[in-house]
């Protein structure tokens, strides 16, 4: 008798002492944010890396709108990315990027909403926005691969290199945009994203079936709907970040 | 023999709802004057800052309210938060030395 009451004395006073959930998280949660930690740790490592390369290339120095692609200095990107679908030959400088960015941030929006819905145990409300949610994903992967097949096929100036060949394009050994390290960058930063991306939708369209299906009304929660939110929007946060540093700075 | 669950629907929480809308339009206002920034303003480390603030605003809205960390236990929020030091590390050393080699190359 004495025994268990100072045990419940121990519960009431110290968090750390057992018995209680001190983070006040279901273990799949912890796991999928301490997962997370880690993935932003892989991304901070690729874009500082692109950091880092771009300080050990000369800065170009001559005014904005004079600014030609050269091998010598790191390009700008705004004058890189500057292509619309439909509009073949128009300076629209990072409108296309700019729409990506919003389709991201309105999927992350019909994510939180369908996270929302799971928490009143709305099947109906919780498929509507989790199927908006897959559709914002396929529609940012979509416009990925056309700027990433515009990246690779290249103007029809091109650049001029120092020993008179003009390189259309881009590829890992050499590109029409500046330096060859900025073309693996592009690749390597914005194609991690992209598996990323693929791998949410993948995620969401299992997620999605279970709703459909019954599986969450029959377990009594929607938790793991609210677990792929959280990888969603996490790869809405990286999309944030790789946007800054790479398309505007 | 499909097994029928009943499930008790709650009614759509409008506040909540109302107030997720409100972040996304902030997200994209931020974003509207990022890029209205990157086209009026010279290219510099001023503007570079401006960017690197607004996009510190953007993910602080993503993580605390669509991730919802802001309002889980204050111990979780710490273990996320305070590991991102070491991010902090990377960059200062990795610019510096990126900025070494520029001065020993050229």
């Amino acid at each position: 008798m004495e025994v268990t009451a100072s045990i419940e004395k121990e519960r009431k006073t110290n968090l750390w002492g057992g018995g209680t959930s001190p983070l006040k998280a279901s273990y799949g949660k912890i796991m999928m944010w301490f997962f997370l930690l880690s993935d932003a740790f892989t991304f901070s490592g690729l874009l500082i890396t692109y950091g880092f390369l771009r300080y050990s290339y000369p800065a170009y120095t001559g005014p904005v709108s004079a600014f030609k692609p050269s091998a010598e200095y790191w390009p700008i990107p705004e004058k890189i990315f500057d292509a619309v679908p439909f509009l073949h030959g128009v300076h629209l400088p990072l409108l296309f990027v700019g729409i990506m960015t919003f389709i991201l941030i309105l999927s992350s929006v019909t994510m939180v909403l369908a996270v929302e819905a799971g928490q009143r145990m709305d099947r109906k409300d919780v498929t509507k926005w989790m199927l908006w949610t897959i559709v914002g994903g396929v529609a940012f992967l979509g416009c990925q691969a056309w700027e990433w097949s515009h990246f690779i096929t290249g103007t029809e100036e091109g650049m001029a290199l120092s020993n008179g060949i003009i390189v259309h394009g881009a590829n890992l050994q050499i590109n029409e945009y500046g330096p060859p390290l900025f073309a693996s960058l592009f690749f390597f930063i914005t194609g991690f994203h992209g598996t990323h991306v693929a791998s949410g939708i993948l995620l969401n369209v299992i997620i999605f079936y279970n709703v459909v299906v019954g599986t969450y009304d029959k377990r009594g929660h929607y938790e793991m709907v609210e677990k792929v939110g959280l990888y969603w929007h996490f790869v809405d946060l990286v999309w944030v970040f790789v946007f800054t540093f790479f398309y505007l700075i | 023999m499909e097994q029928v669950v009943a499930v008790e629907v709650k009614p759509v929480d409008k506040k909540k709802v109302k107030k997720l809308w409100k972040i996304a339009l902030i997200l994209g206002i931020v974003t509207l004057i990022e890029f209205v920034m990157a086209f009026t303003l010279p290219r510099g480390y001023l503007l570079y800052a401006g960017f690197i603030g607004l996009t510190i605003v953007k993910a602080f809205y993503i993580v605390s309210e669509f991730m919802h960390l802001k309002h889980e236990a204050k111990a979780l929020i710490w273990s996320i938060l305070l590991p991102t030091i070491f991010v902090i590390w990377l960059i200062i050393a990795l610019l510096a030395e990126g900025g070494s080699i520029l001065n020993a190359l050229y």
